[in-house]
């Protein structure tokens, strides 16, 4: 058994807080964070790559497959167990990403972020063509079941306690990534991948690794949409989709296994307002903010936190 | 036999369309190094400011209805270049030099401000300017029609492919312009003023894409998220090409023009497929795109 450290400790308690919150909070707060936190997995997917250097504009690739296999396979193949569909989610996503990172990762920059968002729109077109996965409408996600066990009404609250469970487990094991030596090797090769290859290190298969695991963490997330909102449709492909991953990566940072959650959350509470009064400009606030993010903190809001802390041990 | 014709003619005019709309993105990073997510924006407000004007001209303003055709270039260029100045001057001039990817995402930035500005000026419900695309009327060969006005867009886009090489290869601008994409850092020692190269080459791109956006105006109902759809087939065509090449984004276009007519004619659930699909095959066998130069890898 590993020591937990202290961020680790902080992760899981959050996580048991905000699952038992289940209990008290009433329920479009629990739908809201749901919503966030598969969110911010799905952002981990992108937050990991970033970590290596690359900027993926077609994250929405993995999130859809992830919605999509929970979808089909609810409502065609039978499989109801939560964790099943979630297993099979992140295995199918690996499996493309498998293929896909082949030709990926020989690409870097522009080509890379080009290539994966022309990859997510193939499936885009694909979805909006196949009429027995309801084409451009999607279709709907059946109930889950756990173990057996079928939730009935409290279907919501136990989709909200998964995800909490998932995204604290999936916190822990990327920060324990991130601080090992694979994760150093990935922020070396984000400074200079010729001198990495130098030291006898092949970029190239750490980064498939990684393109492979950020696939699966996206499904995870994806998966866990699915489930949540009951219902899934090709605009999870599209590549708008893959920029809003993007936006709430930069508005945390990559500093942080929590900040994509914390974005997401910011992201989903200031979208529900916004949508709500001023539904012509929430595209426009986006917008000013990621420029704002870019120009003022590059190294996004989690630097806040980072640069006072600093400041009080001066 | 027929299906050849119209896969033909429908592919060359899809062509020519998608050489319009790509040939502002590929001059913007061929000179700037900027991969422009906005240029989707500009199309939209070419072509809103093509619509509404050529809308108020038929509906009280009257007069020749072949004026209508000037409206629209003249929408674009105003629009585009008044952008085009504005974003360079209040934006761009301060991000030069900073990482490419950045820059992308800069760019997106600024297409989601700009989805949202083109909402607010013009709001949510589609404008139609059918009448420029009736006026021309229609031909018919070996069986099949066609709009003359998608024909001459044919001639306007091999037109502005053939004016852009001329003003790169024949001129002394355009010999200045290609030292800058050559070497940028030499061309400033020689005493190029690269700052007034990269706003004019802006300004040239984003009227480039207003001018498509003008000239597709009539053949569409121009509607919130046409330049979200449309920036993706930019990208792929500017991306089969060879980033930055303008013959590139011409054989670009031309190659994923008749794939798309193909696939249109005989296997319609292909069609979005296909365009993508032309990208990564040519990206699989050439990462630099079909006329796209090898980048050295720096240490």
């Amino acid at each position: 058994m590993m020591r937990v450290d202290r961020t680790e400790a902080w992760l899981l308690g959050a996580g048991l807080a905000l699952a038992l919150g289940a209990l008290v909070l009433p329920s479009w707060l629990t739908f809201l964070l749901t919503i966030a936190f598969a969110k911010g997995l799905v952002v981990q997917g992108v937050v990991i790559q970033m970590r290596a250097g690359l900027v993926s504009f077609g994250q929405g690739l993995y999130y859809c497959i992830g919605g999509y296999t929970v979808g089909v396979g609810g409502q065609m193949v039978g499989v109801h167990d939560a964790f099943a569909l979630l297993l099979l989610s992140m295995a199918a996503a690996a499996a493309v990403a498998m293929v896909l990172g082949l030709l990926l990762t020989r690409y870097r920059e522009i080509f890379f972020a080009m290539l994966t968002l022309a990859f997510s729109m193939i499936l885009y077109g694909i979805l909006s063509k196949s009429q027995s996965l309801g084409s451009t409408d999607g279709f709907n996600v059946r109930a889950v079941t756990a173990l057996g066990w079928a939730p009935g009404a409290g279907g919501k609250m136990f989709v909200y306690v998964l995800t909490c469970g998932c995204a604290a487990v999936a916190a822990v094991l990327l920060h324990r990534l991130s601080k090992s030596s694979v994760g150093h090797v990935c922020e070396a090769i984000r400074e200079n991948e010729v001198r990495v290859e130098y030291l006898g290190v092949s970029p190239r298969w750490m980064l498939y690794a990684t393109y492979v695991l950020a696939a699966a963490t996206s499904a995870l997330g994806g998966g866990l949409i699915g489930m949540a909102t009951g219902h899934v449709d090709p605009e999870m492909a599209y590549w708008t989709t893959s920029g809003e991953f993007i936006f709430i990566a930069l508005l945390g940072g990559i500093s942080h296994v929590a900040a994509p959650f914390l974005a997401a959350t910011l992201f989903s509470t200031v979208r529900t307002y916004a949508i709500q009064f001023v539904p012509h400009s929430w595209q426009m606030i986006l917008g000013f903010v990621l420029l704002g993010i870019i120009i003022f903190l590059p190294k996004g809001l989690w630097s806040l936190f980072r640069r006072t802390k600093a400041e009080a041990r001066a | 036999m027929t299906t050849f014709i119209a896969i033909l003619v429908d592919g060359s005019i899809y062509a020519s369309w998608l050489f319009l709309v790509s040939a502002g993105l590929t001059v913007i990073y061929g000179v700037m190094r900027i991969l422009n997510m906005a240029h989707g924006s500009f199309y939209a407000i070419g072509a809103y400011a093509g619509a509404s004007l050529v809308g108020w001209w038929f509906s009280g303003a009257g007069g020749n209805p072949y004026v209508s055709y000037l409206l629209l270039l003249g929408a674009a260029l105003v629009a585009g270049l008044v952008v085009g100045f504005f974003i360079e001057f209040s934006l761009l001039r301060r991000m030069y030099g900073r990482d490419e990817i950045l820059m992308v995402i800069v760019t997106y930035a600024l297409l989601l401000i700009l989805e949202d500005a083109i909402k607010l000026v013009w709001g949510v419900d589609p404008y139609f300017a059918y009448q420029p695309y009736g006026l021309l009327g229609r031909v018919s060969f070996s069986g099949l029609t066609f709009a003359n006005y998608d024909l001459g867009l044919i001639g306007v886009s091999l037109v502005v492919g053939f004016g852009l090489w001329l003003i790169l290869n024949r001129t002394h601008k355009g010999k200045l312009l290609r030292a800058v994409i050559h070497d940028r850092e030499v061309a400033v020692a020689m005493g190029v003023n690269v700052k007034a190269m990269f706003a004019v080459t802006f300004a040239v791109g984003t009227t480039l894409g207003a001018l498509a956006g003008a000239l597709t105006a009539p053949a569409i109902s121009v509607s919130p998220g046409i330049g979200v759809e449309v920036i993706v087939l930019a990208f792929a065509v500017v991306v089969v090409g060879g980033m930055g090449s303008i013959g590139g984004a011409a054989a670009g276009a031309v190659l994923v023009g008749l794939t798309r007519a193909a696939a249109v004619h005989l296997a319609p659930e292909l069609e979005l497929f296909v365009i993508y699909g032309v990208m990564s095959l040519v990206l699989s066998v050439r990462p630099q795109g079909l006329f796209g130069q090898t980048l050295v890898r720096k240490i």
